[in-house]
């Protein structure tokens, strides 16, 4: 699914130079879920930008579902970010003045589907998120767990390879924390590949492997027991 | 790409948008406003100037004819110049080319009485063509013909004021006789005069009849004519000094003499007018065109600080993967439509006032201030343009904006 050797990120701060990744080597199979752990500065944010085509790295290879990510133009990114990846954020990020389908379908219109087919396809996703009967509202209607989980069915629309979540529940209270989490769960058990990047040890736990950063190198990379909580 | 959706894309973003979008437009609104207005003044100010000289035609030229004031060639001073037929048949011949059309003219008072009905009018001895001259609407039966004049026909045509003044209330007045010092002469036709009043109380009647009824003679009074409107000012100018020059020749008067042959041509003052309402024109073009600028660059700046604000959305649109491409056109869309609606408020608002105090403004010398349609399409090419230009900068660094920094700006 997902393949990193000897990833080099550097960032210029004044005349010196920040080296953020230092030679990162992973790979990712289909079906896991990953946290990726490390206090601020790590590097964690920089390697799932990387991962996420939204940021580029100055040395070593990446390819992702076997394509070779590399030198792409804006233009062939917002197509593979579009095809492969489905984005959560800490902060939502939902469009503010849309409607909860209206956000779902965002991604399915860049796809270039017919409206028929995004509404439909949008409507499955926040049944499957159970908001169903909250579709016509704005984001500022919505709890923050209703909006991280429409964010969710945001990401699930375009029916992507692998899911990229930056921090999910970073701004949840703890109890919304874990249903967003039961929840990246379950579709894990359907198949979904999983990538979280966290700084909390319990969200990590209720994942299957931790990757731990530290400097711009990776300190460990086990799998573990997932924590699973009863609902 | 530019299907329905896209369009539902961005009215859905303006529309859930409207203060941001009230406030670019309204710089629009305010600059084609103001661009309406000088326009319009401008046009009144134009309508005056051709309106001062709508009686006559605009390539007209009046010889009247005095008596000398300067002796020459051995004849006194205070010898009177009398044109006659042959003068007029002269001009008609050896200046043909440069002609349009061309009558003599014969001044005569008359009193005139119908029934009851009696009043003074003024009596116009003219050829055909002085129709033409002088834009007389026959709006009744005929003006006088060729015929008239060489049968001497006892015909007159009316003005519509002279038809009120002696038949009151008869609207038709074909076949009917009035009394012109007591000889009765058919009316054949009414006619109107943009001339105002004065010009609708007249009466025409063939120069051959006058001729021979009031003075047995071959006079003529004046010679109007309208040159060729292939002539452009300069060459309309010429041949007025010119056919000054051969009538003064040909009376034996000194070219010095201002008095005996007069020769009054409208060119002279059109081309000053011309030059005159040509440079207004242009300063208004200038003040105006200043004034758009002002509005795309006032927008253009609105569209910027639009784009910061939106910084994040178009971040998440790209993340979700929209191409730059698409991020430009729904900014630049979104511009124009404002823009092209904008303006169209701002000329709608520029129009009414423009019809609103149009009515007060003829103390100014404006009359009739009003924008063409010309002038409303030109606008609107204008402003789509416009809309463009002001858009594209802000656009295009909306499109370079990369999704994490646009995520993460909080």
């Amino acid at each position: 699914m997902l393949e990193i050797k000897n990833l080099h990120k550097s960032y210029p701060i004044g005349d010196t130079k920040l080296h953020v990744l230092k030679g990162i080597n992973m790979s990712v199979e289909d079906g896991e879920m990953v946290a990726i752990m490390g206090s601020s500065g790590s590097g964690k944010s920089t390697l799932l930008n990387i991962i996420g085509i939204l940021d580029e790295a100055d040395q070593g290879e990446y390819s992702l579902d076997n394509v070779k990510i590399k030198n792409l133009g804006e233009k062939k990114a917002a197509i593979y970010r579009n095809k492969f990846l489905g984005f959560i954020f800490q902060s939502f990020n939902l469009i503010k003045y849309k409607n909860a389908l209206d956000n779902v379908s965002l991604p399915l219109y860049y796809q270039g589907l017919k409206r028929e087919k995004r509404t439909e396809r949008a409507k499955f996703y926040l049944k499957k998120v159970g908001l169903l009967d909250w579709s016509s509202h704005l984001p500022k209607e919505l709890s923050g767990g209703q909006q991280q989980r429409v964010a969710i069915a945001r990401a699930l629309a375009s029916e992507p390879k692998l899911i990229l979540a930056d921090e999910p529940t970073g701004a949840l209270d703890s109890n919304t924390s874990r249903d967003i989490m039961t929840f990246l769960q379950k579709l894990n058990d359907e198949g979904k590949t999983i990538l979280i990047v966290t700084h909390e040890q319990e969200i990590a736990n209720m994942c299957k492997r931790i990757v731990r950063l530290r400097d711009g190198i990776i300190l460990e990379d086990n799998f573990i027991n997932q924590l699973r909580i009863k609902v | 790409m530019l299907d329905q959706d896209f369009w539902r894309e961005i009215f859905q973003s303006i529309n859930k948008n409207r203060t941001r979008s009230l406030l670019s437009g309204f710089t629009v609104i305010f600059a084609i406003m103001l661009f309406t207005i000088l326009f319009g003044l401008a046009n009144g100010l134009n309508n005056t100037f051709s309106e001062a000289f709508v009686d006559d035609a605009a390539n007209s030229i009046f010889i009247r004819s005095g008596r000398t004031i300067k002796p020459h060639r051995g004849l006194q001073s205070g010898r009177r110049i009398q044109f006659k037929n042959k003068d007029y048949d002269y001009i008609k011949s050896d200046f043909n080319s440069k002609l349009e059309f061309i009558s003599s003219r014969i001044y005569q008072n008359v009193s005139a009485s119908f029934r009851n009905e009696k009043n003074n009018y003024q009596l116009r001895a003219v050829h055909p063509e002085h129709k033409f001259i002088e834009k007389t609407i026959v709006t009744q039966g005929r003006f006088l013909n060729q015929l008239d004049i060489k049968n001497r026909t006892k015909v007159i045509v009316i003005g519509d004021l002279v038809r009120q003044d002696l038949f009151k209330n008869e609207k038709s007045v074909k076949g009917k006789y009035i009394n012109l010092n007591g000889i009765p002469f058919k009316v054949v036709g009414i006619f109107k005069d943009d001339g105002g009043d004065d010009e609708e109380r007249k009466i025409y009647m063939p120069i051959s009849t006058v001729q021979q009824i009031y003075g047995n003679n071959d006079f003529v009074d004046q010679i109007n004519l309208t040159y060729n409107k292939e002539l452009d000012y300069d060459g309309a100018i010429d041949f007025g000094l010119d056919l000054e020059k051969a009538l003064k020749e040909r009376f034996i008067v000194s070219p010095n003499d201002q008095r005996a042959v007069r020769v009054f041509n409208m060119a002279m003052q059109n081309k000053g007018i011309n030059q005159m309402t040509s440079v207004l024109g242009i300063l208004i073009l200038i003040i105006g065109l200043g004034t758009l600028i002002a509005g795309v660059v006032g927008i253009s700046n609105i569209m910027i600080f639009i784009v910061k604000e939106r910084t994040k959305e178009i971040g998440i649109r790209k993340a979700l993967g929209a191409s730059p491409q698409s991020i430009i056109s729904i900014i630049l869309a979104e511009s124009i439509i404002v823009t092209t609606l904008a303006g169209y408020v701002g000329l709608l608002f520029g129009v009414t006032l423009l019809e609103l105090v149009a009515p007060s403004l003829e103390t100014y010398f404006i009359t009739d201030p009003s924008v063409s349609k010309t002038m409303v399409f030109t606008a609107t090419i204008t402003l789509i343009i416009s809309g463009i230009i002001a858009g594209y900068l802000p656009a295009k660094r909306a499109s370079q904006i990369k999704p994490i920094v646009a995520i993460r700006n909080e």
